[in-house]
């Protein structure tokens, strides 16, 4: 009986090992086919190299990573305002009946499949940012529309659930000293809830650097340094989706290289949101 | 006195906003799923989900795609459930917090915000050429259990955690053993919660693209065994409307794929709400 319980528990622990043991993984596999064209090409010229051409062993990625930058900046323009005000309507100000309503839908938001946004976006978005606005309409621009609006999910739920661990004296109190509801929720929950919200954006950030599908389908993807938001672009997650089915040798070998600095951004956003959160929980 | 008209007038302000925000987002989501529904759903029809594409797509129907479709989850939930419950489990019940829980937790965590395309390259090397199972209902099925896995462990976690303390007291004084706690009184009252997260695993499962097209490949034929390539439906969806292929059959399989997760995730809510109501 002893010794099953031992076998059982020490089983437990093997199993419960299983999602560090797929990170290692992950990590290992990535980097191993990866590293050596980064030390064949030099990684600096990796980084900062401009010309991405697989067939002349050409492989500079700084465009794509200039772009996934500007993809992200511009998601977060949408999503952190639309986010926190979703969050604060959720959590303050909306009526329980619409709140029934609206928290399924920002559930279901996380779960229509990236190809429905992205196919969305290519044939509705995509054409009125062209005709209004000019360029190639497959735009930052564009990309950066849906992403904001496919990162609400991660930064609402979060969010709020940071407002709603907030001991209920810190509204009591700021109401009760006479300020109005909108100068308790700006000045008092919203600043008292920081961590919380900050690590919802960046799980967010993370999100819209991470995205490919949708992207793939609205950005346009030619390798270029980006100069409006109008203009197309390819991002590192993109470059990744679009030549990994045809890709051999040194050209596929690029392509995880560039999944390992896309792998290095999201890990290091993923530890500052957990240190963030775990901040949180400790005070 | 000007100060508190300001006041108002700035709350009056900021609600206004804040309501704007609130009805665009639901606004833009009915937009969405209502563009495809509305151009899909005349294509849908008993020819168009039980019959075999033809000319890569052009016409016919979809059947393969939603056959792949099924067979992956189910490989994906048969590998990622026992792991993701076993690991709830030890982390709540077979150990404190202590250094071994933080190191799982944050594997889990970090785990849990790795990119689709990641774990389709991570899938493509290990699974597909390492291991030689090759593009394959089995590669694709066990690089989604990876992707599923920390939802599986977080939901089926706040499940055990909810469970009352004095249940494990009673097994014990009663002689039961932990492992007949664990399966006796622990898994069958987490078991709603548990499988919410599963359903909900199940709808990211149907919805992923990126990580299947380069591990299950994109074949049209109906798939023989668990070593048959396969393309799953929104894997159909994107190279339909991506290479142009047809617009008509892209609306009909996207609206299908809405419709599936749809149906997915309301049955998730609905258990959501009912083990909510449960508990009070």
């Amino acid at each position: 009986m002893e010794l099953k319980e031992k076998i059982i528990g020490k089983s437990l622990l093997l199993i419960a090992l299983s999602s560090v043991m797929i990170l290692g993984l992950i990590t290992f596999f990535i980097f191993e086919q990866g590293i050596p064209l980064i030390s064949k090409v030099g990684p600096l010229n990796f980084i900062l190299g401009e010309r991405w051409v697989p067939s002349k062993g050409e492989f500079g990625i700084f465009p794509m990573i200039v772009s996934s930058f500007w993809v992200t900046a511009g998601a977060l323009a949408l999503g952190i305002p639309l986010g926190l005000a979703c969050t604060i309507f959720l959590a303050e100000w909306s009526p329980p009946s619409f709140a029934m309503v609206l928290r399924p839908a920002i559930h279901l938001l996380a779960a229509i499949p990236s190809v429905i946004y992205g196919f969305w976006g290519l044939v509705i978005l995509v054409p009125l940012v062209r005709d209004r606005l000019g360029g190639p309409g497959l735009s930052i621009l564009s990309g950066s529309l849906i992403l904001g609006f496919m990162t609400l999910p991660t930064i609402i739920s979060i969010s709020e659930d940071s407002l709603k661990a907030l001991p209920p004296t810190y509204k009591q109190g700021a109401l009760a000293l006479g300020a109005t509801h909108w100068q308790t929720i700006w000045r008092v929950l919203i600043p008292a809830a920081r961590s919380g919200i900050v690590a919802s954006i960046i799980l967010g950030m993370g999100r819209a650097v991470g995205e490919t599908m949708a992207m793939i389908m609205i950005l346009g993807n030619a390798v270029q340094m980006p100069s409006s938001f109008l203009d197309s672009a390819r991002t590192l997650t993109t470059n990744i989706g679009i030549e990994m089915g045809y890709a051999s040798g040194d050209h596929r070998q690029a392509l995880f290289a560039t999944g390992i600095v896309l792998f290095l951004i999201i890990m290091g956003l993923n530890s500052l949101a957990i240190f963030l959160s775990r901040r949180r929980m400790g005070s | 006195m000007i100060t508190t008209r300001v006041r108002h007038l700035t709350q009056r302000i900021a609600k206004v906003l804040v309501w704007t925000a609130a009805l665009s987002t639901i606004g833009v989501m009915i937009l969405i799923l209502f563009q495809v529904l509305r151009e899909g759903i005349p294509v849908l029809s008993s020819h168009f989900l039980l019959d075999s594409p033809e000319s890569m797509g052009r016409s016919g129907g979809i059947l393969p795609t939603i056959v792949g479709t099924f067979a992956l989850t189910a490989v994906a939930l048969f590998f990622a459930a026992p792991l993701g419950v076993g690991t709830a489990i030890y982390l709540k019940e077979y150990t404190r917090e202590s250094r071994i829980s933080r190191v799982i937790r944050f594997g889990t965590d970090c785990l849990a915000g790795v990119p689709s395309i990641i774990f389709g390259l991570f899938g493509f090397v290990f699974f597909v050429i390492y291991l030689n199972l090759g593009w394959s209902i089995l590669s694709g099925g066990l690089t989604l259990a990876a992707m599923i896995l920390p939802t599986i462990i977080s939901t089926a976690e706040e499940a055990v955690k909810a469970i009352p303390i004095s249940y494990r007291e009673v097994s014990y004084s009663l002689g039961g053993t932990k492992w007949q706690t664990v399966t006796r009184v622990i898994l069958p009252s987490a078991f709603p919660g548990i499988f919410t997260g599963i359903i909900l695993s199940v709808g990211r499962s149907i919805g992923e693209t990126a990580a299947v097209i380069l591990t299950a490949g994109s074949s049209l034929l109906m798939p023989t065994s668990l070593f048959s390539p396969v393309r799953t439906m929104s894997v159909h969806f994107y190279i339909l409307a991506r290479e142009g292929i047809s617009m008509e059959m892209a609306y009909g399989t996207g609206a299908a794929l809405i419709i599936l997760v749809l149906l997915v995730n309301t049955i998730a809510q609905w258990l959501i709400n009912r083990y909510i109501r449960q508990r009070t």
